[in-house]
């Protein structure tokens, strides 16, 4: 019974990721005076890249062709550790918040050597952007998840949800840290404004859209299926381990049925903020990246810091 | 028994040796007892391990009122299986590289027996259970290692690494003597068991700890003291910088470990502090500045001073838990110190034999020059990607089982009372995070431009694959290896848990879990990592996804050229180089190099706008070259030139300074 809903939760994860895509390019559209597609638009796009014929590179070796097939599945993996609409699911407790970065970590290892591969200047490009940005980000991400972990002593991400959910409503500062930083780092790690802007293509600015540039078809549909599930894993993330309220603890129907509604807000609330961030923000330079980030990681560590010295037991 | 094993294990080492003094024709005899000698490490390591009884025993040897006392028990043992794979592994491995490494039959000799003495050295370090048996097998291990690192002694920079590392290894070597002499001093003897009864002053132990730490982290490559590293990896022979690098460097983290947790009868929990400062200013300079280079080896050598940085950063953490009695968490901390020791072994060894391979086909080692080899070396490439991988940590191979260990140890601070602790170890922490992703940036760079894209050179495209299937078993029993123990960690570190206890006289807490298919350090409440179900679920997942989108109906992809913007054919000049990717990188931790980049156009016709050709240059040096080193040999010039003052060349001035000799020491001798 819990691999049923482990499983169906991580089912979940993946069919709606296209979906939360679709709302927030309508939200953003509708934000700039634009008439926005249909929600279910991301499902058309990677119906039809199904059933494209991919075209490869002839400069591509195998790892060009293996690498999609990793990336989701890292992704659908890290999607079995976040919590999404209950607690304590069988699936949760092989991996913990450290192993949940491993995957983004393995996904993107594979990503950036997939734009290496074909051997041109645009792969070389993204790929040496991703690996700058995300080996700036992952360490901040690392620091603000870690203070939660501990004021719950515990890395399991269902874990450190139940010790907020029974500790009540207490106020924790570093919390707040905790969750500005992530939420930087979200924002750098999913490839939105002001980092990247997923909408470019073709110029020098672009950093994710470089490394896929070569791909094509049942590829590329894997690639971009990943991105969106990997935005809907982040805001998750967020929703779920700073307003943990509303997840099922049980596996009854009412409350898991409850728990998705709950977390269905939850997610409007996010888009909604990001489509406005993304509308009010410009892209930023690529060498004021690094300041950005950097802060994400002050905040964090100042999170850290702060549940040392005020909140720590002894 | 185990013994007798660990003996022969070191005798069969000098008879490769003598053997291949001999020079009979029988060449093969030589790797044959390497190879054994390699088994029987592993054998008596394991055995011991398995065992966990302390075996003593003397052998007649050395000074003639003084036999050696030798002590085999489980730290000594976890070290020889270290050394025993490798020894195994290079045994598969040497035979076809070093046939096209000599250049006649003497050449063989000497490596063959600096070889043999140099393993045979590193066996006897962990077998010394006296000061003098100690420092004359570290001695051995020293001087073996400067012949087989001068080996290629032609080339005038090659004799410079090789003179720049026996002054550092003799330095080093000086530190530790002292070390153990302050220990001593306060104590009956040069037994180890006489040095653990000392009843020495606190100050004095934390100057002896202080010494020991520059002694061994000489030898182990902790910043700034590693500065040999990088220059004598790079010219020896691979199977040789494979064996210093993934276990000589491991010798020296064992004295370390052997003389602060065993020998000092207590561990202050500032030299915690200060082995965390080092360690981590190690691991992160390491592998920054391993993200510079251009040559792979000298690319791996810096990334081995990052992962010992992250071993005395976990060994610091251990130690900072012991002094406030936490002693099972600062279990912990040693068997995620020792676990990481054991795979970086693997990995190192994994990649440098590797390059080893590039090397052999296609003589370049300039990382700029590669490319696309995984089209023509497709077996390499995949078991250099494996070791890319486990060290880059990424889940399921073994980097990242001891790294998450590292974290699970660093995340327990909250059992701490002192609060700059508390504090300090997060940051620390964070640091080994960022190491670790950059570690990833570091090797994908290593992989894509070696293996991907378009070959860089005609050596790069004319290459092909490694044909001796000996020389292949090797990296594939490496690369094996750090994918069983990414799986099944619980193997090596229920193995660990043995020398814990006899260390440090604890073990890890008893809600720990360690089974094949649960790893909980602490307790499965507070975390849990499965590798074995991720990779059941790996399988799951990709074997959906394959029916999903590879069913009926499904088109073949097309072989296309690569799309060139429409603006003509692309060159392999145009793909991303070491610098270029680097670059962002460079830009960002600015502070942390010395750059020195030149960019020379020359203008055609005197005009400002047209450039007829651009000339780049990039040199990268360390700081601590200009800032400690250059000053010290300003110094010491300096002071050699003041003391050749007296010495002006003329016979009778030499006279008068003995008679003036003779004179003080008579008037000493009256008072």
């Amino acid at each position: 019974m819990n691999w049923a809903i482990a499983i169906l939760q991580t089912v979940l994860f993946v069919a709606l990721a296209p979906l939360l895509a679709g709302f927030l390019k309508f939200c953003k559209c509708r934000l700039q005076n634009r008439r926005a597609p249909s929600f279910l638009q991301p499902y058309r796009d990677l119906l039809k890249l199904t059933r494209k014929q991919p075209v490869i590179s002839e400069d591509a070796s195998w790892l060009f062709c293996v690498a999609p097939y990793i990336i989701f599945t890292m992704m659908v993996l890290a999607a079995t550790v976040i919590p999404l609409i209950a607690v304590d699911m069988p699936t949760s407790e092989s991996a913990d918040v450290i192993v949940l970065v491993g995957f983004f970590a393995f996904a993107r290892f594979f990503l950036a050597l997939a734009g290496l591969d074909i051997g041109t200047a645009f792969g070389g490009m993204g790929s040496s952007r991703e690996m700058t940005i995300s080996s700036l980000a992952e360490p901040a991400m690392l620091i603000a998840v870690f203070t939660i972990t501990m004021t719950a002593s515990n890395t399991d991400l269902s874990g450190a949800i139940l010790h907020i959910l029974h500790s009540g409503s207490t106020l924790h500062p570093s919390f707040v840290f905790a969750l500005f930083a992530l939420i930087l780092v979200a924002v750098a790690e999913t490839g939105r404004i002001p980092v990247d802007n997923p909408t470019t293509h073709l110029e020098l600015t672009m950093i994710h859209e470089a490394m896929i540039l070569e791909y094509s078809g049942r590829h590329l549909a894997l690639i971009e299926w990943a991105s969106q599930l990997k935005l809907m894993l982040y805001g998750v993330l967020i929703a779920n381990l700073f307003f943990p309220w509303g997840i099922a603890q049980s596996f009854s129907f009412g409350a898991l049925s409850f728990a998705l509604v709950v977390l269905v807000l939850k997610l409007v609330v996010l888009s909604i903020f990001l489509a406005l961030a993304e509308t009010a923000v410009a892209k930023m330079r690529l060498f004021r990246v690094q300041e950005y980030l950097g802060f994400a990681y002050l905040l964090g560590l100042l999170g850290m810091l702060s549940h040392i010295i005020l909140e720590s037991t002894r | 028994m185990i013994l007798t094993l660990a003996y022969g294990a070191i005798l069969l080492s000098l008879a490769s040796a003598v053997f291949a003094l001999l020079q009979t024709r029988f060449n093969a005899l030589v790797f044959l007892f390497l190879g054994l000698s390699g088994a029987f490490a592993i054998a008596a390591g394991i055995g011991e391990l398995l065992d966990q009884t302390v075996l003593i025993d003397k052998i007649p040897l050395g000074l003639p009122w003084q036999a050696w006392h030798v002590r085999f028990d489980g730290l000594s043992a976890f070290f020889f299986l270290i050394i025993g794979i490798a020894v195994f592994v290079v045994s598969f491995y040497a035979p076809n590289y070093t046939r096209n490494e000599q250049k006649d039959t003497q050449s063989f000799a000497v490596l063959s027996l600096f070889t043999g003495l140099f393993i045979s050295g590193m066996m006897l370090v962990l077998l010394a259970d006296d000061a003098f048996m100690f420092m004359i097998a570290w001695e051995l291990m020293s001087v073996a290692s400067y012949f087989l690192v001068a080996f290629q002694h032609e080339n005038s920079a090659n004799r410079r690494a090789a003179f720049l590392y026996l002054l550092m290894a003799e330095v080093g070597a000086l530190l530790i003597i002292l070390a153990f002499g302050v220990v001593a001093s306060s104590s009956d003897g040069f037994t180890f068991d006489a040095l653990r009864a000392s009843e020495i002053s606190t100050t004095w132990m934390s100057i002896a700890f202080g010494l020991a730490l520059m002694g061994f982290g000489m030898k182990a490559g902790l910043v700034p003291i590693h500065v040999w590293l990088p220059e004598a990896h790079p010219v020896a022979p691979s199977h040789i910088s494979a064996l210093m690098s993934g276990v000589m460097l491991k010798v020296a983290l064992y004295g370390l470990i052997r003389f602060c947790f065993d020998l000092l009868p207590e561990v202050h929990w500032q030299w915690g502090v200060v082995l965390l400062v080092v360690g981590t200013l190690s691991a992160l300079s390491g592998i920054l500045y391993a993200m510079m280079q251009q040559n792979l080896k000298r690319l791996l050598a810096y990334s081995s001073v990052e992962n010992i940085g992250i071993i005395v950063m976990v060994l610091g953490l251990s130690m900072i838990f012991l002094a406030n009695n936490h002693k099972e968490l600062a279990a912990l901390g040693l068997v995620a110190a020792l676990f990481h020791a054991f795979n970086h072994a693997l990995f190192k060894n994994l990649l440098f034999l590797g390059a080893g391979m590039i090397h052999h086909q296609t003589h370049e080692l300039n990382i700029d020059k590669l490319g696309g080899l995984i089209k023509r070396m497709p077996e390499t490439s995949l078991l250099f990607l494996i070791g890319c991988m486990s060290i880059s940590s990424l889940p399921l191979f073994n980097g990242f089982v001891s790294e998450w260990l590292a974290f699970q140890t660093a995340l327990q601070v909250d059992v701490l009372d002192n609060g700059v602790l508390r504090s300090m170890i997060p940051v620390s922490a964070a640091a080994l995070a960022l190491t670790a992703a950059l570690a990833a940036a570091c090797f994908v760079k290593v992989f894509g431009l070696i293996f991907l894209g378009v070959p860089r050179s005609r050596h790069a495209e004319k290459a092909k694959e490694i044909d001796s299937f000996s020389m292949m078993i090797a990296p594939v029993i490496l690369a094996t290896l750090c994918f069983f123990f990414g799986i099944f960690p619980s193997v090596i570190l229920d193995l660990l848990s043995g020398v814990t206890s006899h260390i440090i006289d604890a073990t890890l807490p008893k809600t720990s879990v360690l089974t094949p298919l649960w790893l909980a350090p602490v307790s499965m409440q507070q975390a849990s990592y499965s590798p074995l179900l991720i990779l059941i679920s790996v399988l799951i997942t990709a074997l959906v996804l394959f029916a999903f989108l590879h069913g009926k109906g499904t088109t073949k992809a097309r072989i296309a050229p690569t799309w060139d913007c429409g603006f003509g054919a692309l060159s392999p000049r145009m793909q991303y180089t070491s610098n270029s990717f680097t670059m962002p990188l460079r830009r960002i931790f600015v502070t942390v190099f010395l750059i020195d980049e030149k960019v020379e156009k020359t203008m055609r016709e005197n005009t400002k706008l047209n450039v007829a050709d651009v000339r780049y240059s990039l040199h990268i040096q360390e700081h601590c070259w200009v800032h400690v080193y250059q000053p010290i040999e300003r110094g010491v010039n300096r002071i050699a030139k003041q003391v050749g003052r007296i010495q002006t060349g003329n016979i009778r001035t030499y006279i008068s300074y003995s008679l003036a000799t003779l004179i003080l020491l008579l008037w000493v001798v009256s008072l």
